[in-house]
């Protein structure tokens, strides 16, 4: 007993040794430990990441025989043309518009509340508002986009408010418009435009209210005192600082928009947009390569969105 | 004698929760129109909120404040006359250096060459005329110091506000730029209003010093009057070094309880004192008027110039410790007394400033 006692204390000592040994090692080569830290991490964004991206890209070249329905890898560029024609172009030019519509109501509605949140909100208001921008998010998102089918519903809560303030009359007129409107809030672009500025709302207020944390009091204050009234304050001062957490939101609702699927088949009227494309062409047509090509639509979208952002200045006070 | 900034009993309070904070306390002064008019006292005495307070970021709970007699009480701060410095210069980092410059006038609605104009002299006034094209992040502190400042005079202020301006710049830098202020005050002739917490700062630049404490101005007076006369023992020893001696000592020195306060530059070793005994003496020598004690060597700094030497002279009815000042011009190294050297001090009873006693204090 006493043996096997002292065999055990010096195979700690050995270890405790081989482990310090490491650790040496380790510190004096720094290069080896971030090497070690970021194989897995590197691994995983080089391959899965970037390597599905790739082929994603390199399967849009490939030819679909739409008379057998089958896929041969002879590169073309037939699907990037077919884009262009204009069911599929319609397709792009009503997901875009929704896109937009929807980056510019979550901002007009996100950035008062994330002011409100930042500038003037005690610690627990604060407390409650983050709890209420991002409880939504706990939820399901199906199980959101199908409670609101039933708010939008003809029988729902919103026509029963909207009837009961005596409102169906307006509302009978703006669902008349053309590409807005429908029969009903639910088939509406309008309904659906709603639904997707609730769901987004948060990937607005959140990096807003980061944005807005960051700037520091005296600089509205300075720009108080050098004379400038509170709304050249805002346009001069608060906005140029908070436009990148501005752009930051935007990314997020207009690429999000941008690549739904599930959304557009609960609300809204018939008509395909980008995210539903894909997932039948995918799925029952069988036309992998017109889908990539697709996907790859939102990607430069949103590529051309942060040229334009950048070159307006949006990343200067980063 | 106009008057450029007149506080009439004004209070700001904040309340954290459950008490009330008194920040400013009924604090009434009037600021002479081309005044260089220091406001210093430790953090948190009040002086930033005064200052915050002319500036219009704050306003006052009670009281009034008029800038040049208009009533500015409760005017937003881009109606007033007056411009800031602030601490941390607040510089607008998503413009240039120019820019910064020029947006005082440009949101006046000045032209845009016009301003750009003003704002290049403003620059070259504080030596940074090639530095127009930089951002603010380019520049170091004491240049951010200067745009600041500039972005402030461009406006032409009636008042110059400036809050711990120098507070963040090293030593050298700050001498510097304290002599700098001071020659552009006298250039401009327009009123400063100057906040720090360095009490030499504040004696070296100031036309006149308000000594802030919890809140109150506890005595407003041109540099000399308050480093030889201050009113109270929180005076005394914040501007300058001061021994403060109340209680016992004092009741035994003056024969009352009232404290006094004695400048260590005004304490001097009697010449061969090296005696024992211990005591307090009225010495009815040739110099009538000088007091005695006897004290202990504790510590002595070496300053450069200047030895501090601190004595116990505690006794067994009280407890003092007394700081004295030598030359190191006029005494060399051997001259100055060993730790624990037993020694006679003495200073002119005339030098002696008799303090109020206050409960704030």
């Amino acid at each position: 007993m006493m043996q096997s006692a002292a065999s055990s204390l010096s195979t700690t000592n050995t270890s405790n040794k081989t482990l310090r040994w490491l650790a040496n090692t380790l510190y004096r080569k720094d290069n080896l430990f971030l090497l070690l830290l970021l194989t897995l991490p590197l691994l995983w964004f080089g391959v899965v990441y970037l390597g599905s991206l790739f082929a994603l890209l390199w399967q849009s070249f490939y030819t679909f025989d739409s008379f057998s329905m089958l896929v041969t890898p002879d590169l073309t560029l037939e699907n990037y043309r077919g884009l262009f024609d204009a069911t599929n172009f319609d397709i792009i030019l009503r997901t875009l518009a929704m896109a937009v519509s929807v980056t510019i109501a979550t901002a007009l509605i996100g950035f008062p509340i994330a002011y409100y949140m930042t500038r003037y909100g005690s610690p627990a208001e604060k407390g409650f508002f983050y709890v209420a921008v991002i409880l939504p998010m706990w939820a399901s998102y199906i199980v959101k986009a199908y409670a609101w089918t039933v708010l939008l519903s003809q029988q729902g809560v919103l026509y029963w408010c909207i009837h009961h303030l005596g409102l169906m009359s307006a509302l009978n007129y703006i669902l008349q418009i053309p590409n807005i409107g429908g029969n009903t809030l639910a088939t509406s672009n309008i309904g659906r435009f709603i639904v997707f500025t609730y769901i987004w709302l948060p990937f607005m207020i959140l990096p807003i209210q980061a944005a807005l944390e960051r700037v520091p009091t005296n600089l509205l204050q300075a720009s108080a005192d050098l004379g400038a009234k509170p709304a050249q304050t805002f346009r001069k001062i608060l906005l140029p600082l908070v436009f990148p957490g501005v752009v930051a939101g935007s990314i997020f609702t207009f690429s999000l928009t941008l690549g739904d699927y599930i959304i557009p088949q609960l609300v809204g009227p018939s008509g395909l947009f980008i995210g539903t494309m894909v997932y039948t062409m995918q799925g029952s047509v069988g036309n992998i390569p017109l889908a990539a090509a697709f996907t790859v639509v939102p990607i430069i979208l949103v590529s051309i969105y942060l040229a334009i952002a950048k070159r307006a200045g949006a990343f200067d006070a980063l | 004698m106009t008057i450029a900034v007149e506080f009439s009993a004004v209070s700001r309070h904040y309340s954290d929760g459950k008490q009330i904070v008194r920040a400013v306390d009924n604090v009434s002064i009037a600021v002479a129109e081309g005044e260089f008019f220091s406001m210093l006292g430790p953090s948190g005495s009040g002086k930033t909120t005064c200052l915050r307070l002319i500036a219009g970021f704050e306003q006052p709970n009670a009281g009034s404040i008029h800038i040049f007699g208009k009533d500015a009480t409760g005017s937003p701060p881009y109606e007033r006359e007056v411009n800031t410095v602030f601490q941390d210069y607040a510089l607008f980092p998503h413009m240039n250096v120019l820019d910064n410059v020029a947006y005082g006038l440009r949101v006046k609605g000045v032209q845009k060459s016009e301003s750009y104009k003003r704002a290049a002299d403003a620059l070259s006034l504080v030596a940074l005329a090639d530095y127009g094209l930089r951002k603010p992040s380019q520049l170091s502190g004491g240049q951010r110091q200067r745009v600041a400042l500039a972005r402030a005079l461009v406006n032409k202020p009636r008042v110059l506000l400036l809050d711990e301006p120098l507070g963040a710049l090293d030593l050298k830098l700050r001498e510097q730029m304290q002599l700098e202020l001071k020659t552009l005050h006298r250039k401009l002739g327009i009123t400063f209003i100057y906040v720090t917490h360095d009490q030499s700062e504040a004696l070296s630049m100031s036309d006149r010093v308000a000594v802030f404490n919890h809140g109150r101005i506890v005595q407003a007076d041109h540099p000399r009057q308050l480093y030889t006369e201050p009113k109270t023992s929180f005076v005394a020893d914040f501007v300058g070094t001061a021994n403060v001696v109340s209680g016992a000592l004092a009741m035994q020195i003056t024969g009352n309880q009232q404290p006094f306060s004695i400048r260590p530059e005004h304490i001097s070793i009697l010449s061969n004192s090296n005696m024992a005994n211990s005591g307090i003496a009225n010495a009815n020598t040739a110099q009538n008027q000088m007091m005695q004690i006897a004290g202990e060597v504790v510590d002595i700094q070496y300053h450069g110039a200047t030895s501090k030497i601190e004595f116990d002279v505690s006794h067994d009815a009280f407890t003092q410790r007394l700081m004295m000042v030598l030359s190191n011009t006029e005494h060399t190294e051997a001259e100055l007394p060993q730790v624990k050297q037993k020694l006679m001090l003495c200073w002119p009873k005339n030098r002696m400033v008799m303090l109020e006693t206050h409960a704030n204090d």
